[in-house]
C-alpha cells in the first residue's frame, strides 16, 4: 500500500506536539537549580524533596485506597450488571442508564453527588470519593464485559441450564471463566480512570483527605516547582511500565492461544 | 395427562422463579447503586433548577422560573457561546491534526502500527493536571520557548493566558480521543475501494473526498464528540492556562457551587450543558444511521 | 408491545422520582430549621474535659502555621492535631456550606467569610472562658466590624492590601491604585490583580473613592468599567503566585496582601496607595459540627500564646493582632519588613471588609462580568 509522503509532516508534528512538553518536564526534573525554567546541572535533589513531601505521600496513599476500593466495587457490580443486561433483560432504558456515567460530563456527576451528599448530611471522607468513582468505574466495566459477552459462546450456558444448574451456578462455573479477560480489562480501566480523576474528587473529597490529583492541583495553583516535574516523571515511568507490561502480556496470551 | 400438565406448570413456575432470581441477583445490586448514586443525584440537580437559591447554599423550596430566564442574560449566554466557540475550534484543530495522523498509522506495517498507537495513548495515561502544568513550564514568560526564541534574538512573547493557550491545552489533552476512533474507522476501510477509484482515473484528492471521507464519517463524528464533550465542560484548563482572564461554562458552574453558593442556577447551567450534549449525541446517532 | 415496554419503564421512573422527592423533602426540612438557628444555641462545654481523648482537625492555608505545630500541640495539650490545607477562602467555603460533614473542628477563613458562616448557623460561638489568652489581643482586635466582641471568630493575622512592585523595573514607584489600573508603558501586560471577588474590585473601588462595602449598583457599574479597562493591560488574575511572578520578573507590579509581598527581597517594595485600602483579618472559627469543641478552644487558646502567635509574625511576615506576640518579634526583622511595622491604629485606617448578605451577589456578578469580557 502506498503511503503518501505528505502525510508524514502532520504525523510527526502530532508526536512532537504530544511529547515535547513531557520531554521538557522529564528533563527539568533532573535540574539541580531551583528554577523550573533554566537547567543548571544534573541532580536528583527534587526526587529527594518529593520523597520527603508528606502532603504528596498522603495524597498518593489516598488515591491508591480510593482507586483499589472503587475498582473492586466497580468490577463486581459492573460484571453482574453486564451479565444481567445481556442475559436477563431487554430494557433499552437500562442500557442507557448503565452507560450514562461514562458519557455524562464529570462536572455534572460531581455537582449531583455534592448536592446528594449535602442533602443526606453525609460525613465526607475517602469513602465519599470511592463511592463516586465506583459510579463511572462500573459503567466502564459493564461496557467492556458486555462486549465480551456478546462474543461469548452461549451454548455452554444453555447446556449448563439444561442439566439443571441454577443461574448462579451457571454464572460462576461457565460464564465467569469465559469473561475473565474482559473483567480484567474493565478493572484496569476503572483503576486507571480513578487514579487520574480530579473533578469529582475535588467536589466530593473531605478537605482532610485530598487525593493525589487534588494535591497536584493546589501545587500547580501555588506556582511552578520542580517537585512537580519529578512527580510527573515518576508517574510517567509507572504508566510506561504498565503499558509495556500489558502489551507483553497480551502478546503472550495471544501466542499461547 | 393431568399429571403432565401439573408438572409442566411447576416447571414453568420454577423457571420463572429462577429467571426472577437471576434478575434480582445480576441486575439488583448494580441497578440499586445506579439509582442511589446516579439517578437520584441527577434528579436532584434537575429539580433544583425550579427552586430559589438559599441564602447560604442549598435551596429554598419555592418554585421559580427565574433560573431559566437568567440563562438568557447576555452575560451568561456570552459565556456559553464562548465555550461553544472554544470547544469547536479545539475540535476542528484536533480533527485536522488527527486525521492525517490516524490515516498514516492505519497504513503502517502491523508492528509499527501498535507502537504508533501506544505512543498516541501514552500521554493520556499521565496525570491530566501534570500535562497542563507542562504547558505552563513551556510557555510562560521565562519559560523554554521564550528563552529559545531569546537566543535567536526574538521575543519575549506572552504566550500564556489567552484563548489561544486554552485551545492549545484542550487540543493537547484530548487529541488521543480523536485519533483512536478515526484510526478504527480508517483501518476498516477496504483498500480495494480506493484502488478501484484510482483505477477509474480519480486523483487521490478526489478519491479521498468521494470515497475515504464519507466511509470514515462515523469515526470523524465520534472523534469530534470525544474531543468536544470534555472540552465544552472544562474548567481546569481555562483556569490554569487562561490566567483567570477567560471563563468557560464549566467555570461558571463550578463558581455557582463553590463561590456564589447559588445551587439552583448552577444546576440550571449544568442542565444547559447536558442539553447541548444531548443535541450532539442525537446528531451523532443520526449520522451513524445514515452511514 | 410498546405498551408493555412503557409499563415496565414507568415504575422505575416513578420510583426514582419518588425517592428524589422524599430525599429532598427531608433535606429541606432540616435546612429550614438550621437557618434561623444562627448563634442561638451554644453547646455546653466542659472546662475540665480530658483533652487527650479529643483530637483537633484544622484547615488552614499552606505555610500559615508552623510545620511542628502537631508535635507542639500534642506535647502541650495532649491532643492529636491534624492539619489540612486549603488554597483559598472560596475552596473551603464551598466545602463548609455544602451541607456535608467535613470532619473539621477549626477552620481559618477571612473575616467576611467567618461572618457569612456564622449567619448560616455553621459556627459555634467562642466560649471566652475557655480562651483566657484572648486577653493578649490588642483592644482594637476585639472591635472588628465583621464580628464585634469576637463572638464567633478569633483573629489570627491582619493586614492590608496594596501594590507590590519591582523597584528596578519601574521608572517611578507607584503611589496610586490608578498606577496599577492604568500602568506605565514598561508595566503593560506585566501586572496582576487578585481573583477573589472583593479584592478584585478593591483597586477600582478605592481609585474611585467608594467604600469597599458598597452596595450601590451605580457605583459597582463604574467599578466594572474601570476593571474592564484595566484588563487589557493585565498579565493574569492571580491570588496565589503573584510574589513568585514578581521575583521572576514575569510581573513588575501586582496587587498583593502586605505579608505575601516579598518585600524583603532586593528590588521589591510594597506601598499602600494614597487612596487608602482595606483592613483584612484572617480568623479562626470553631465549627458547630465539631465533636471536639473543648479541644478546639484549647487549640485556639494555644495559638494565642505569645510565643506561638509570634511565630506567625516572624515567619509568614503578617502582623498578628496579639500585643504580647508582636512585642517579641525580632527588631531587625521588623525594621526591614513593612508589613510588620503597621500599628493597629494604622491598620484600622483601612476599611474593614464585611459580608454583604444578599448584596454579595453583586460582587459575584461583577467578577463574572470582568472574567467573561474578552
Amino acid at each position: 500500500m502506498r503511503r503518501p509522503r505528505l502525510l508524514y509532516v502532520p504525523f510527526w508534528a502530532t508526536y512532537l506536539f504530544l511529547y515535547a512538553p513531557i520531554a521538557v518536564l522529564v528533563f527539568m526534573s533532573f535540574n539541580s537549580g531551583d528554577s523550573p525554567y533554566s537547567f543548571e546541572g544534573f541532580s536528583l535533589k527534587w526526587y529527594g524533596e518529593l520523597a520527603g513531601n508528606a502532603e504528596i505521600r498522603h495524597g498518593l496513599v489516598n488515591t491508591l485506597v480510593v482507586a483499589l476500593g472503587a475498582t473492586v466495587l466497580a468490577t463486581v457490580l459492573g460484571t453482574l450488571l453486564a451479565v444481567g443486561m445481556a442475559r436477563h433483560s431487554r430494557s433499552k432504558l437500562l442500557d442507557a442508564v448503565s452507560v450514562l456515567p461514562a458519557v455524562l460530563p464529570d462536572l455534572v456527576l460531581a455537582i449531583g453527588l455534592l448536592v446528594f451528599y449535602g442533602m443526606i448530611k453525609m460525613t465526607l471522607g475517602l469513602h465519599s470519593v470511592l463511592l463516586a468513582h465506583t459510579v463511572f468505574g462500573m459503567a466502564f466495566v459493564a461496557a467492556v464485559v458486555r462486549t465480551r459477552l456478546t462474543h461469548a459462546d452461549t451454548s455452554l450456558e444453555e447446556a449448563s441450564r439444561d442439566l439443571g444448574a441454577g443461574p448462579v451456578t451457571t454464572f460462576l462455573r461457565i460464564t465467569l471463566p469465559q469473561l475473565a479477560p474482559g473483567i480484567a480489562a474493565g478493572a484496569l480501566l476503572a483503576f486507571t480512570l480513578s487514579v487520574d480523576e480530579f473533578v469529582i474528587a475535588f467536589f466530593t473529597a473531605a478537605p482532610t483527605e485530598p487525593t493525589l490529583p487534588i494535591v497536584i492541583y493546589s501545587m500547580v495553583r501555588f506556582g511552578v516547582t520542580p517537585e512537580i516535574n519529578a512527580l510527573a516523571t515518576l508517574l510517567l515511568a509507572v504508566s510506561f511500565t504498565v503499558v509495556i507490561v500489558a502489551q507483553r502480556m497480551t502478546r503472550l496470551t495471544e501466542s499461547l492461544s | 395427562m393431568t399429571r403432565s400438565t401439573v408438572s409442566g406448570a411447576a416447571a414453568a413456575s420454577r423457571s420463572r422463579r429462577s429467571r426472577a432470581l437471576g434478575r434480582l441477583v445480576f441486575l439488583g445490586p448494580g441497578l440499586t447503586y445506579l439509582i442511589v448514586l446516579l439517578l437520584i443525584p441527577l434528579a436532584l440537580v434537575l429539580s433544583y433548577t425550579l427552586f430559589r437559591r438559599g441564602r447560604f447554599g442549598g435551596v429554598v423550596y419555592e418554585a421559580t422560573g427565574e433560573n431559566f430566564t437568567r440563562l438568557f442574560d447576555p452575560l451568561y449566554l456570552d459565556v456559553i457561546l464562548g465555550s461553544l466557540r472554544l470547544a469547536t475550534i479545539a475540535t476542528v484543530i484536533a480533527l485536522l491534526v488527527g486525521y492525517p495522523t490516524a490515516y498514516l498509522i492505519a497504513m503502517l506495517p502491523r508492528k509499527w502500527k501498535t507502537v504508533a498507537l501506544v505512543a498516541i495513548v501514552l500521554p493520556f495515561w499521565t496525570n491530566f493536571l501534570v500535562r497542563i502544568y507542562a504547558w505552563i513550564v513551556l510557555l510562560s514568560g521565562p519559560g523554554l520557548v521564550n528563552s529559545t526564541l531569546g537566543e535567536l534574538g526574538l521575543g519575549p512573547f506572552e504566550f500564556l493566558y489567552n484563548q489561544g493557550t486554552i485551545v492549545t491545552g484542550l487540543v493537547y489533552s484530548y487529541l488521543p480521543l480523536m485519533v483512536l476512533p478515526l484510526y478504527a474507522a480508517i483501518e476498516k476501510l477496504d483498500p480495494q475501494l480506493r484502488e478501484a477509484s484510482a483505477n477509474l482515473g480519480a486523483r487521490p484528492a478526489r478519491t479521498f473526498v468521494s470515497v475515504t471521507l464519507p466511509l470514515t464519517l462515523p469515526g470523524v463524528v465520534t472523534g469530534c464528540l470525544f474531543v468536544f464533550v470534555p472540552s465544552f465542560g472544562n474548567f481546569i484548563i481555562p483556569e490554569l492556562l487562561g490566567g483567570g482572564r477567560s471563563i468557560m461554562v464549566g467555570n461558571l458552574i463550578r463558581d455557582q457551587f463553590l463561590k456564589a453558593r447559588d445551587w439552583p442556577f448552577g444546576s440550571t447551567l449544568a442542565l444547559a450543558l447536558i442539553a447541548v450534549l444531548v443535541v450532539l449525541l442525537l446528531l451523532q446517532a443520526w449520522s451513524a444511521r445514515r452511514a | 408491545m410498546s405498551r408493555s415496554r412503557y409499563s415496565r419503564r414507568l415504575p422505575a421512573a416513578a420510583l426514582v422520582a419518588g425517592l428524589a422527592l422524599a430525599v429532598s423533602a427531608c433535606g429541606g426540612e432540616a435546612a429550614d430549621t438550621a437557618a434561623p438557628a444562627a448563634s442561638a444555641s451554644s453547646a455546653q462545654l466542659d472546662p475540665n474535659a480530658d483533652l487527650s481523648k479529643q483530637s483537633v482537625t484544622i484547615s488552614v492555608w499552606d505555610g500559615y502555621t508552623p510545620k511542628e505545630l502537631p508535635q507542639q500541640v500534642k506535647e502541650k495539650l495532649k491532643t492529636e492535631l491534624k492539619v489540612t490545607l486549603h488554597d483559598t477562602n472560596e475552596t473551603i467555603m464551598g466545602k463548609l456550606t455544602s451541607g456535608t460533614d467535613t470532619g473539621l473542628d477549626v477552620a481559618f477563613v477571612s473575616g467576611q467569610y467567618a461572618q457569612a458562616l456564622n449567619e448560616a448557623g455553621l459556627l459555634e460561638p467562642i466560649h471566652p472562658e475557655l480562651v483566657p489568652n484572648l486577653a493578649n489581643l490588642f483592644p482594637e482586635a476585639k472591635e472588628l466590624s465583621y464580628d464585634k466582641g469576637n463572638v464567633f471568630s478569633v483573629p489570627y493575622t491582619w493586614g492590608t492590601t496594596g501594590i507590590c512592585y519591582r523597584t528596578d523595573l519601574l521608572k517611578t514607584p507607584p503611589t496610586s491604585w490608578n498606577d496599577l489600573l492604568d500602568p506605565p508603558a514598561e508595566a503593560k501586560k506585566k501586572v496582576t490583580m487578585m481573583t477573589t471577588e472583593r479584592w478584585l474590585a478593591l483597586p477600582a473601588i478605592k481609585a474611585l473613592g467608594y467604600s469597599v462595602n458598597t452596595r450601590s449598583d451605580e457605583e459597582i457599574a463604574k467599578v466594572k468599567e474601570k476593571l474592564l479597562a484595566a484588563k487589557a493591560n493585565l498579565l493574569a488574575y492571580d491570588d496565589t503566585t503573584f510574589g513568585e511572578r514578581l521575583k521572576k520578573g514575569e510581573a513588575v507590579m501586582v496587587e498583593a496582601w502586605d505579608g505575601w509581598c516579598p518585600a524583603g527581597e532586593k528590588n521589591i517594595d510594597f506601598v499602600v496607595p494614597k487612596e487608602g485600602s482595606d483592613l483584612w483579618v484572617d480568623t479562626m472559627v470553631v465549627l458547630k459540627s465539631s465533636k471536639n469543641k473543648e479541644a478546639a478552644h484549647a487549640f485556639i487558646n494555644y495559638i494565642l500564646d505569645p510565643q506561638v502567635h509570634g511565630w506567625a509574625a516572624s515567619n509568614i511576615l503578617y502582623s498578628v493582632p496579639n500585643k504580647a506576640a508582636m512585642d517579641i518579634v525580632d527588631a531587625d526583622l521588623k525594621a526591614k519588613t513593612p508589613s510588620l511595622q503597621m500599628t493597629p491604629a494604622q491598620l484600622l485606617q483601612g476599611e474593614s471588609i464585611i459580608d454583604l448578605g444578599e448584596d454579595s451577589q453583586k460582587f459575584t456578578r461583577l467578577a463574572t462580568e470582568v472574567a467573561a469580557q474578552q
